[in-house]
């Protein structure tokens, strides 16, 4: 499923960001809390580049006050350069401890702001319709807390510090290169303008090579998907030959865009750090020259030469870093994008609450489990109206498609009164599942209504409709966690006896008590542990445990085979008792006995009635049965 | 391990070796210019030499000029000989997987085996690209710049007697206590990866049973211990910093102070002070950059596991010499046939069975869930190897045959079938790579696709998205079922391949294969009695075992779970209509 989108998620990992700007605000919004933090970082950044310059500002009292006038001489005074000595230890100090403690508020600031990132993303996606699911691979939302969250990792805990201490050190580093030597600075600023020069044409280079390689691995990384996913295909057709010699092909062109990118990239750091070397040469030939006919000290000579070479080191640490921010404020903009989206539209205002009924016979809001349930509806005069969910449905003239111009469902109407089972049997994409993603409305109706105890579904809020029913589905999830919890998920306050109970109820108690920890056996997230038939057990469990008004069964027993069916029928008879039961089923034998049976054809209803009045009617559905006994 | 890997560079390797060897003459440069200019300052400058000035100036640009064309090249050499091995690596791991049997795949998830070939890769290509850059250039620029040090002032260099060891050892320290702690901080970092994961597949249930709430707390609860544990594992890391710049600070002031104190005693000049300062940046700055490659190695290490385990897997399924390359004719015998997917001390998921069908026989499979039909079927294409007895087909054990020959003879459509990206035709033609236009129509008339292929705009041409996304799960097996008959195979079988096709279709597509394919054994796999009630005989599975054989009418009358399965999906025809 991943592929042609999978592809396009590969390439864009090398898009640059559309709004640095706005990402970049946005990014800060999210460490508001750390103001403190962020304020005592940009000082500290200051003494620590002070404390660098410092120290190589030093080497020109060094020579010139406290060395070159001692020469030769027998006994000198030295103290006046032990206290330099002692000044300067404690200047360093203060860096050192400032570099320390600036470095240790970062870690709180990114810990922090990714932990609020993450979670808020998270949390956003919960919330997202189930269409965004439809429309986005698992592959692509992954990288959103994976690669994207990683960059932005990067960035914060590393490349932002470094890229302002680089920018402070930089002008400190040129300011007290002015005050040394202006002429020599001179020559600074030619080989400043030379490596920026340079830095543009080389980053220009290597992010054409860059895309390049982008492209290339995408398309790699689309083929391996694809082939590793059609594995056993390539096998059985004996196809091993081709897809190497495809790969092989590939491959090559990737290693060849990226043996360009990455040359690219490598060669910054040599060429930065012998121009510096250069620039070191030219600076002492000039120097030496300076000191010859304009008498430049030898201090300051000392000192401009050591500044010649931590002038380049934060400039190619910028240049270096930048493609990292890049690539980090792209990700970000596709973490934001991600949260920008719309969740699921809630416009509800019936709720679900527990009642009981007083000695007048009316209903009273309760905090507990009384095994009633009631709509509470506060209508326009802030009156409260009870009305007790029995679970009568209807759909009037539901027309519905996933895509526009596309319908699935045209008008359908249909009723199920309180307790009563209705089936719908038709072949693949008649629209079955369609009706019962709309009842919870995991997707909205534009066209007709569906009332639910007379309400219309939209006013009652999503959570409360949703709690209402309770879905099996064909595939069954489970969660990381032991067989008690996944089972609990239907009730979380529901209590041990409760779940196990509900085990008994879909005839999975045997199985799970044959699993090594019995209920504490500890699932793992896709259940491999469990076949197909016991995953659809305790699904069945869960939705047991949930005890709704409503039970929507779709396929829920398609993975068991007919004799654990036959096995199993007491219980969801048991289970079905007293609610109303949409059921989607592959076998006639499971829909037989219920009270009316919809036979779907391109989403309409092509016939309805029990199974007595459909054999009798001689159509569809007798064709099915009589011919085929089952249905796709 | 990485001894394992590296023969993976194959014909990059003289890149690999001259990286490393233009890089120490790099490096031999680099040390030179400061002694170069301490000559510089002690010669030129205090005999006001011009000429010598100029001399050791230009000398200097020189070796700089030099030392960055060299760079340059290394950067290059570098850059070819990583790619190159990753290059090696993605097609060693490629090609392996190409080999794997089934029972290889099943080891490996196929998001694992993606994983392995592309962010794993990645991964061994930077480890690659630091071995040869630094983990070179580290050690030999600390070598020779101590070497230089100590050539400039033999007294002064015992400051790194002493700054070497202090910094080596507690970088060390940080780098062993920080290992475990990223290593507690990965873990967390899996379980929060598998939470997401766990919410996007089960992203229906979640909202079913209105649990995001649920989620986000358990969400944020291991979002915050992943928060703890990093910051745990980088608090260590911090130290690296004001370590480093304690150490370069102190060595300052002591040489100084020491190298003052030289100079006024006239044992030094001041340009070899002025060089021997270089030198403490260029010593501690190497050392560093150890650090930083041993950490990086540290972290990688779980991917080059990772690609090893692949690359060490045994292919269990292999030709013998002198393999036969025809096969004769159609018949299947199982012979005692038992299997397990554990290997001989496995559980035996086939047991005892005996079963021979003769050439153009159509066989029905029918049994419930886990009664191992798709397992029994897989034998015969040597998917998997009986754990007992043999399996023949045309009469020689399956395990005689070469794979090639043994596999087009024997066609399979699988329960869980893959349509390619590109058009339908081309993903036709997996079957047959030079069939003619006839040959595909003629096998998608049979499965039945001719019709809805010609229904769509550009019909045989029409583009397929990966995994087939674009056309309907009926539609897609259909297609399968004609891909796998352009083989022209003596043997078909179809493993619950028509589960997805309404019912007219599916016994359409059994006529043709009946009336087209005669002589071609036939072995149907199927949920519902209706697909294989027409077939000569039908075997009956339970548990591993052949529970019954025979016509329709023999097992209803003598088989039990038939009787029963029958009946099951009959109920209700016989009091409603069947009187």
């Amino acid at each position: 499923m991943s592929g042609p989108r999978g592809k396009a998620m590969h390439l864009n990992r090398g898009r640059k960001p559309k709004d640095a700007g706005k990402t970049i605000k946005r990014i800060f919004s999210y460490m508001k809390g750390y103001r403190g933090h962020l304020a005592a970082v940009f000082l500290l950044v200051l003494i620590s580049s002070a404390g660098q310059i410092a120290a190589t500002y030093f080497l020109k009292p060094l020579f010139n006050d406290f060395i070159l006038p001692f020469v030769g001489m027998q006994n000198p005074d030295l103290s006046a350069f032990i206290r330099m000595l002692v000044i300067m230890a404690l200047i360093y100090a203060s860096g050192a401890l400032a570099t320390f403690i600036y470095n240790r508020l970062m870690i709180t600031v990114a810990t922090g702001t990714l932990y609020k990132i993450r979670t808020e993303l998270f949390s956003h996606m919960q919330k997202l319709p189930i269409r965004y699911f439809d429309t986005h691979t698992h592959g692509e939302l992954m990288s959103r807390y994976t690669n994207d969250t990683d960059a932005l990792r990067n960035m914060l805990s590393q490349s932002l510090v470094n890229i302002f201490s680089s920018l402070v050190t930089v002008t400190g580093v040129f300011i007290a290169m002015c005050i040394l030597s202006p002429v020599l600075t001179v020559v600074v600023v030619l080989m400043l303008l030379l490596m920026l020069f340079i830095i543009k044409k080389l980053g220009g280079k290597s992010g054409k090579f860059f895309m390049q390689q982008q492209a290339s691995v995408g398309k790699v990384n689309g083929y391996i998907e694809e082939m590793t996913e059609g594995q056993k295909v390539v096998k059985v057709f004996c196809h091993e030959d081709q897809s190497k010699k495809e790969f092989d092909k590939l491959n090559e062109e990737l290693f060849e865009a990226a043996k360009g990118a990455n040359t690219f990239a490598s060669m910054l750091r040599p060429i930065m750090g012998n121009l510096s070397y250069m620039h070191y040469s030219i600076t002492a030939i000039v120097g030496a020259l300076l000191a010859i006919t304009r008498g430049l000290d030898l201090g300051s000579l000392a000192s401009f030469l050591q500044y010649t070479r931590s002038f380049s080191q934060p400039i190619t640490m910028m240049s270096e870093q930048f493609n990292a921010i890049l690539m980090a404020l792209a990700g970000a903009e596709r973490i934001f994008e991600m949260m920008d989206e719309k969740p699921e539209h809630d416009e509800g205002t019936v709720t679900l609450v527990y009642v009981q009924k007083d000695k007048y016979g009316d209903f009273v809001e309760v905090e507990h489990r009384t095994g009633l349930w009631a709509w509470k509806q506060i209508n326009e005069n802030g009156k409260v109206t009870y009305t007790q969910v029995k679970g009568d449905i209807r759909l009037n003239d539901v027309v519905f498609g996933y895509e526009e111009n596309k319908t699935v469902l045209s008008g359908i109407s249909l009723y199920a009164k309180p307790g009563q089972k209705i089936a719908f049997v038709g072949s693949t994409g008649a629209g079955k599942t369609t009706i019962t993603n709309l009842l919870n409305r995991f997707y909205d109706v534009p066209d007709g209504s569906i009332l639910y105890d007379g309400i219309p579904i939209n006013r009652i809020k999503k959570a409360d409709l949703r709690r209402s029913l309770s879905m099996v589905l064909q595939d069954t999830h489970l969660f990381t966690g032991t067989v008690m919890e996944n089972i609990r998920y239907g009730r979380l306050d529901a209590s041990d006896e409760e779940v196990i109970a509900a085990a008994k109820l879909a005839n999975a108690d045997s199985f799970i008590q044959h699993l090594p920890q019995g209920y504490d056996t500890l699932l793992t997230s896709d259940g491999t542990n469990l076949s197909q038939g016991q995953r659809q057990l305790l699904a069945i469990a869960r939705a047991a445990v949930a005890e709704p008004p409503v039970l929507i069964l779709d396929e829920a027993t398609s993975s068991i085979d007919t004799r654990t069916e036959a096995l199993i029928e007491k219980g969801m008879d048991k289970l079905m008792e007293g609610r109303t039961v949409f059921v989607i089923a592959h076998r006639l034998s499971t829909v037989r006995n219920s009270n009316a049976i919809m036979v779907l054809e391109n989403g309409t209803i092509i016939e309805r009635g029990d199974h007595d009045d459909l054999i009798e009617q001689a159509g569809k559905y007798y064709q099915l049965y009589t011919g085929m006994f089952e249905l796709s | 391990m990485f001894r394992k890997l590296l023969p993976y560079v194959g014909k990059y390797k003289k890149y690999a070796l001259l990286a490393p060897l233009t890089i120490i003459i790099e490096v031999f440069l680099e040390v030179n210019i400061p002694r170069v200019m301490a000559k510089l300052v002690d010669v030129g400058i205090a005999n006001r030499d011009f000429s010598y000035i100029l001399k050791m100036g230009l000398l200097m640009i020189l070796m700089a000029v030099l030392s960055l064309v060299l760079g340059v090249f290394a950067a290059r050499f570098a850059s070819i000989a990583a790619c190159g091995f990753a290059k090696g690596l993605r097609q060693g791991l490629f090609h392996k997987i190409q080999d794997f049997s089934f029972a290889n795949m099943d080891k490996f998830t196929t998001a694992s085996l993606v994983t392995r070939l592309t962010t794993d890769v990645n991964n061994a290509q930077m480890t690659f690209m630091m071995m040869i850059r630094m983990m070179i250039r580290a050690p030999i620029m600390l070598i020779m710049a101590v070497f230089m040090a100590v050539l400039l002032n033999a007294k002064l260099s015992l400051v790194f007697l002493f700054a070497i060891p202090v910094l080596g050892i507690s970088l060390y320290f940080i780098a062993s206590n920080a290992f475990p702690r990223f290593q507690v901080m990965l873990k967390k970092y899996d379980r929060l990866n598998a939470i997401i994961q766990e919410n996007l597949i089960g992203i229906r249930v979640v909202k079913a049973f209105v649990r995001d709430e649920y989620e986000e707390e358990k969400f944020s609860d291991v979002a915050d211990q992943v928060r703890q544990t990093q910051m745990k594992a980088e608090k260590i890391v911090v130290w690296n910093m004001p370590i480093m710049q304690f150490v370069m600070y102190g060595c300052m002031i002591a040489v100084s102070w020491f190298g003052g104190n030289l100079i006024i005693a006239g044992d030094m000049l001041s340009g070899e002070l002025m060089g021997f300062i270089s030198y403490i940046t260029q010593i501690l700055m190497s050392l560093m950059m150890i650090t930083v490659v041993f950490v990086m190695f540290v972290i990688t290490r779980a991917s080059l596991v990772r690609i090893t385990e692949v690359l060490n897997e045994q292919e269990d399924i292999t030709e013998v010499v002198g393999a036969v390359n025809e096969v004769a004719d159609s018949s299947v015998t199982f012979e005692n046939v038992s299997f397990s997917y554990g290997g001989p001390k496995g559980n035996l998921i086939l047991e005892g069975i005996n079963l021979s069908i003769r050439s153009g026989e159509t066989i029905g499979i029918i049994g419930g869930t886990g009664s191992a039909k798709t397992t029994l079927v897989q034998l015969i294409p040597r998917l998997y190897d009986a754990t007992g007895g043999s399996v023949r087909v045309g009469g020689l054990d399956v395990r005689d045959y070469s794979l090639e020959a043994l596999r087009n003879a024997v066609a399979m459509v699988l329960q869980k079938n893959v349509l390619f990206s590109g058009t339908i035709r081309e993903n036709l033609k997996w079957g047959d790579e030079n069939a003619t236009e006839e040959d595909i129509i003629e096998a998608c008339k049979a499965a039945q696709a001719h019709d809805f292929i010609m229904s769509f705009p550009n019909g045989y041409d029409t583009m397929l998205g990966q995994g087939g996304v674009n056309v309907s799960g009926g539609q897609k097996q259909r297609l399968c079922i004609a891909r796998a008959l352009l083989k022209k195979p003596k043997i078909i079988i179809l493993d619950d391949s028509t589960s997805a096709v309404d019912t007219e279709t599916d016994s359409k597509i059994r006529k043709a294969l009946k009336e087209d394919l005669k002589g071609t054994t036939a072995i149907i796999i199927a949920q519902r009695i209706a697909s294989v009630m027409d077939a000569d005989r039908i075997v009956v599975m339970d548990d591993g075992k052949i529970n019954g054989v025979g016509t329709h009418d023999e097992l209803l009358k003598e088989n039990s779970i038939y009787k029963e399965v029958y009946e099951s999906q009959q109920r209700g025809v016989v009091e409603n209509v069947g009187t």
